[in-house]
């Protein structure tokens, strides 16, 4: 099944909107978005789950894995959603610290992006 | 709630994950007890256990099958995936860094089964060289909590 995605301009920052289920058989997708977008010069991502239905351990490891990539490019990614189901997923696992979580869009675009020189994977 | 029961057979492929989610959904539904939160609960700890079981058969190139038996019982819901992989050992998971720590984004798995072990009310793993068998339950009243 193919996981809808799509993305937008949102001022510095390109925002890749995702909807269904993340899980092993989905989160391979999400992945090579990612790593397409970084490859395309990406540094300001934000990664918009307002419209997953269903986020796993795989799902979220796809998310640190795209952490990761930005930072290790001097980039910054951003995480958008409002579920009460995610957001506890997040807070349980403690990646809320990992990753900046907002409610929208429109906040999480709000500021520049962070520069993350010299992070992790050089 | 009269004891009921549901059993899937399924092929090791990602791709029917969706399908014993929602199943296994549906089934819990049933009892009207169940509050949606803990129908998610269950759905999300059932989805980690099988994947786990998936990628057993995948990473051992087994074409057996993996079992999800679901049972309603009268203050329970209960399942139970079991695989015929190669089983593994509680004590080789190696713990993630902490959180700030930037070693942390180094680790992409192993929350599945610390996810397991916070959603369920109880969990039970039995693995060794013939398989896993993962059993999750989610009590259906907050009076049948311990």
């Amino acid at each position: 099944m193919p996981l809808p995605m799509r993305t937008l301009d949102r001022g510095e920052w390109v925002v890749l909107q995702v909807a269904g289920e993340i899980d092993m058989a989905s989160a391979p997708q999400l992945r090579q978005r990612v790593v397409a977008l970084v490859s395309d010069g990406v540094r300001a991502l934000v990664l918009d789950l307002s419209n997953i239905g269903f986020c796993d351990s795989t799902g979220l490891g796809v998310i640190v894995a795209a952490v990761k990539r930005l930072r290790t490019n001097d980039g910054d990614l951003r995480v958008v959603t409002n579920d009460e189901r995610l957001l506890a997923l997040f807070e349980i696992t403690r990646l809320d610290q990992v990753f900046a979580v907002f409610p929208d869009i429109d906040a999480a675009s709000a500021t520049a992006p962070a520069a993350y020189p010299g992070e992790s994977g050089r | 709630m009269t004891d009921w029961a549901v059993e899937l057979e399924i092929p090791a492929e990602p791709e029917y994950l969706s399908m014993v989610r929602a199943v296994v959904s549906a089934a819990a539904g049933l009892d009207p007890r169940l509050k949606d939160s803990r129908i998610e609960d269950l759905r999300l700890a059932v989805s980690e256990a099988t994947t786990n079981a998936i990628e057993s058969h995948v990473n051992m190139g087994s074409s057996e099958r993996v079992t999800i038996r679901c049972d309603l019982r009268e203050d329970q819901v209960e399942v139970e995936v079991t695989d015929h992989g190669e089983g593994f050992d509680h004590g080789d998971l190696i713990p993630h860094p902490p959180v700030t720590d930037p070693k942390r984004l180094e680790y992409e798995r192993g929350l599945g089964l610390s996810l397991i072990r916070i959603l369920a009310d109880e969990h039970e793993i039995v693995s060794d060289s013939e398989g896993t068998s993962v059993r999750l339950v989610v009590y259906t009243a907050p009076t049948s909590r311990p």
